[in-house]
């Protein structure tokens, strides 16, 4: 703030205010819904998850492979060139420990959130997802990881058909 | 200060759904276009920004910025977002280009509207949240209040709007990009359900989906680019009242006075004499009427008149629409402006097809954000670059 | 600089930051709008446009969030856009007013950047979950912390870098905040405090994180012959910058901000800056959490890849050190209302390089500073430079 200015505007209120109704306020809600059409490279994605593979796209130009995939390489600009499966190994490129849930109350047991590098995709090529089966204390990065499949017949070609990566 | 132009277009086509493509894949498409029409620049190393023109609550994603660079060229690369129509886009990719610091500069818009469901819902979360939500019905009767307004301070009657509705849905049959061409009968448009009075079902545009890529540059750039280039010779944009309550119904004021700052930079005295055709938004179909007397394409009270005796058909004195307009080609939120934009430039290289206009040489390209604002920007595009 | 015309900061206004506002957004608009033309010694008829910045609309329950802002910024009957670059917004917001007068266009350009967060029930936080790819990320419920603490255990790990050394950068924040009289946050804490408060995404705990708050920001801009008339002390934007790096966060290694140093170079180069580290006296980047100024200093370039944590246990950070960095107090003290809060840096930057940021001030006469903001996913750097 400036030196010269002695009065600035604005006039808190607090959350009690509010909750006790001193504040007059209007309450709505949004009727927001959507369905987003997955695409090409996602539907084949998903379908894949769907028969327990994770699927790529791959790029001959820059020579990668490409997870999620994509029908355009973003480095070259161009479409990419074909399709190849990887595996569903890989290692911990970063993680992190949740003990807050989504509505910002304390979690008994925390939440593990791992960056997967992709064995057999390109190096850095990682997929977000979660982890189990371990102590949050005994995570390491570079830990070797491996998926842990829904059965088949409850997979409905989501990312969750991986229920979560177990620690080699 | 260096001048402007379109060198490089580069749409998919406008389609009611597309649910076999993703919106990374329409834009990568358009792009893809674009940059090939363009003189095949490498978006990778080519382009010195990127605008794309989105709104969070079309798309269904906060921050929508965020995923747009990869499927247009822009990874690690100098892109941002204009919340705003595509034609607001287009004036701040010219203003980049006039500060000399930026010599190509890439405009995206589409619509996607089709993977949204609740449609209403979302048209009705852009109204006031304490003054207007909490009235409930559907936020178009806001255009039907318009529209009585503006009928009886003009004059233009009922069946001038309709008139505009068949004339338009008509062109569209001569579009490869439109979405909704028909042959439609006055009598049909008068006689469809009433929605909003005096508005019914057939004067309202229908949503579609499709993207547009459009590239700019410097004059320099512009001579190695192509040999057609485009000029934007003036461009102006401007946000009416906030209030829905304190506007005038009866008038486009943001359209007039966007006129009037796209007039002026392109030295455009006479817009009756000197624009040979216009495409402008008709998302409702009185609307093609208002924001013609906004333009001063015509004198005020007299748009239906002109509609009626076909001068605003292909072949007439001032050719309207020739795309088909909104009407025609569909409501595609964002990009509709855009499309504006792409159709006047389309027409002035002569690349317009079936609704070519014949020997045209400047033309203008307006939008309206829609319900429930009072914003809309307006520019000149000519061959010529003065 | 050849072709375009020289653009200066000539007026700045603030509001307060808190976490609950009594003021709409318009309200906070017209506040800070007011501030900044008053003084400018301006009028709104003075204004010819309007750049306005803000970040997600699902924070105020509003669709097309700008078109309601467009009176309260000024912009009644005038040319009004909205830029929105997630938590970029609010230096970008700068940037674009930048380019509505270096274009030749408008003489003078009002600069607002506004967020009310609170609105949002039952907590702000949720609107964030939106922001994810439905198909990747969101299923996991993935929130905002989630992810920031990817990037800081992974900035942690290929450096080497403890939390204690992070920590300084909260308790150096706080304390600078306690001299902003907007500042939410502003307290006297220590390594300790942060480092037993409680574990909210390991390794992000409590006091790593800056609030959610409401508030704006604006700043009057105007061409060379304009500023010269309006005041004797214009400070010029002098580079502006921007970069986005791919969606595809998970494909990145997140230690390094390529998209910072992408938007500084940019920035750089049209300001003639060679040698950041030497050109640049006082700098206000982004720090929604701690670990982030650390790792904007090395975007901006301002030192080498992880030596940002030497010179914070140094003191070179301090506002009397040899780089001072947030001497405002920043997002940890001041507050984080997303777009505002970066236009409160470029704010800060104009009360600094004109003597006028009182107990704040950094000494020795500065003459170059440099705002930064951060958005997206991890994606986004905006750069300002400006210059007496």
């Amino acid at each position: 703030m400036s030196a010269k200015v002695k009065e600035y505007p604005g006039q808190e209120v607090k959350s009690e205010d509010i909750k006790q109704g001193k504040v007059l306020t209007v309450h709505d809600r949004p009727n927001a819904k959507y369905m987003w059409s997955a695409g090409i490279a996602m539907s084949r994605f998903l379908n894949e998850l769907k028969n327990g593979r994770i699927i790529a796209t791959t790029c001959n130009k820059c020579e990668r492979t490409m997870v999620p995939p994509r029908v355009f390489c973003e480095q070259c600009f161009k479409p990419t060139d074909g399709w190849t499966y990887v595996k569903d190994t890989g290692t911990i490129n970063t993680y992190s420990v949740s003990f807050i849930a989504g509505d910002a109350s304390r979690l008994k047991e925390p939440i593990i959130v791992v960056v997967v590098d992709i064995d057999g995709a390109s190096p850095g090529m990682g997929i977000l997802h979660t982890m189990k089966e371990i102590d949050w204390k005994k995570v390491k990065f570079g830990m070797k990881v491996k998926a842990v499949w829904k059965p088949e017949k409850e997979r409905t070609g989501a990312i969750t058909d991986i229920k979560y990566f177990k620690p080699v | 200060m260096t001048e402007v132009a379109i060198v490089g277009i580069g749409c998919t086509g406008f389609r009611p759904i597309t649910p076999d493509l993703s919106y990374k894949e329409l834009m990568f498409e358009a792009a893809t276009r674009a940059y090939q029409d363009a003189g095949n620049i490498n978006p990778r190393k080519d382009v010195d920004a990127f605008v794309t023109c989105a709104e969070d609550y079309w798309e269904g994603h906060s921050i929508f910025d965020e995923f747009v660079p990869d499927q247009i060229g822009a990874a690690l690369r100098h892109l941002f977002t204009v919340p705003s129509d595509g034609l607001i886009g287009l004036a701040t990719a010219y203003m980049l280009i006039k500060t000399g610091e930026f010599n190509t500069v890439v405009v995206e818009a589409h619509s996607k509207i089709s993977d949204v469901t609740t449609f209403t819902g979302i048209v009705n979360f852009g109204l006031d949240p304490i003054f207007n939500r909490p009235l409930g019905g559907h936020p178009y009767y806001m255009a039907g209040l318009e529209m009585t307004r503006f009928l009886r301070e003009s004059g233009n009657t009922r069946e001038q709007c309709a008139q505009v509705v068949v004339k338009n849905r008509k062109n569209a049959l001569s579009n490869s990009y439109a979405a909704h061409g028909a042959n439609i009968a006055k009598e049909q448009v008068l006689e469809s359900e009433p929605y909003f009075d005096p508005l019914n079902r057939l004067d309202i545009s229908q949503p579609c989906d499709g993207g547009i890529v459009i590239v700019l540059a410097s004059e320099t750039a512009a001579k190695k680019l192509t040999d057609r280039p485009v000029w934007i010779r003036g461009i102006g944009w401007i946000s009416d009242t906030s209030w829905p309550e304190s506007r005038e119904w009866g008038r486009a004021v943001y359209a007039e006075l966007a006129a009037d700052m796209a007039y002026k930079t392109a030295g455009i005295r006479n817009p009756q004499k000197e624009i040979n055709f216009a495409e402008i938004d008709d998302s409702f179909s009185y609307k093609e009427l208002q924001h013609l007397e906004a333009l001063k394409l015509c004198r005020q009270g007299e748009a239906g008149k002109l509609t009626e005796e076909g001068e605003t058909e292909i072949d007439g004195s001032l050719p309207v629409n020739a795309s088909g307009g909104l009407l025609g080609m569909g409501y595609a939120i964002e990009a509709s402006g855009l499309h504006r934009a792409l159709e006047t430039a389309l027409q002035l290289r002569g690349e317009a097809g079936e609704h070519q206009i014949p020997n045209v040489k400047a033309g203008v390209a307006q939008s309206w954000r829609g319900v429930p604002t009072a914003t809309g920007a307006v520019a000149v595009l000519s061959v010529e670059v003065k | 600089m050849f072709g375009k015309k020289r653009v200066a900061v000539v007026g700045a206004g603030l509001t307060l930051f808190r976490r609950y506002m009594k003021e709409t957004g318009r309200e906070m608009c017209y506040e800070a709008s007011k501030m900044a033309l008053d003084q400018a010694g301006l009028e709104l008829k003075d204004i010819e446009s309007v750049a306005y910045g803000s970040a997600p609309d699902a924070f105020d329950g509003m669709h097309m969030k700008g078109e309601n802002m467009t009176d309260a910024s000024g912009a009644w009957r005038k040319p009004f856009s909205r830029v929105y670059v997630g938590g970029g917004t609010g230096v970008f917001t700068a940037d674009a007013g930048w380019w509505h007068v270096a274009s030749g266009q408008f003489d003078t350009c009002l600069v607002v950047a506004e967020e009310k967060m609170s609105p949002c029930c039952p907590h702000p936080a949720q609107a964030f979950t939106t922001i994810f790819d439905p198909i990747m990320d969101r299923p996991h419920g993935t929130t905002l912390i989630w992810i920031f603490a990817l990037e800081m255990h992974r900035y942690m790990h290929v450096h080497g870098i403890k939390k204690e050394q992070i920590a300084l950068v909260s308790v150096k924040n706080k304390r600078n905040a306690l001299d902003h009289p907007c500042a939410q946050l502003g307290a006297k804490i220590t390594v300790d405090d942060v480092l037993n408060s409680e574990i909210m995404c390991w390794p992000v705990q409590r006091l790593d994180i800056s609030p959610t708050s409401d508030g704006a920001a604006a700043v009057v801009l105007a061409s060379e012959d304009v500023a010269k008339k309006i005041t004797d002390n214009p400070v010029w934007i002098d580079g502006v910058g921007w970069c986005i790096d791919s969606t595809y966060w998970t494909n990145r290694d997140l230690y390094y901000p390529d998209y910072v140093e992408c938007a500084a170079r940019m920035a750089y180069k049209m300001a003639g800056i060679k040698n950041p580290p030497k050109e640049i006296d006082v700098a206000e980047p982004y720090d929604p959490f701690d670990y982030k100024e650390l790792h904007h200093m090395e975007g901006l370039l301002l030192c080498r890849k992880g030596e940002a944590p030497k010179l914070t246990a140094e003191g070179v950070t301090q506002r009397d050190g040899n780089l001072p960095i947030n001497p405002s107090g920043g997002l940890l003290g001041v507050g984080n209302p997303i777009a505002a809060a970066g236009l409160m840096k470029v704010c800060e930057i104009f009360w600094q390089l004109r003597g006028e940021a009182g107990k704040r001030q950094v000494p020795g006469d500065p003459r170059t500073g440099v705002a930064q903001a951060w958005g997206d996913l991890m994606q986004y750097g905006s750069v300002i430079v400006m210059r007496r």
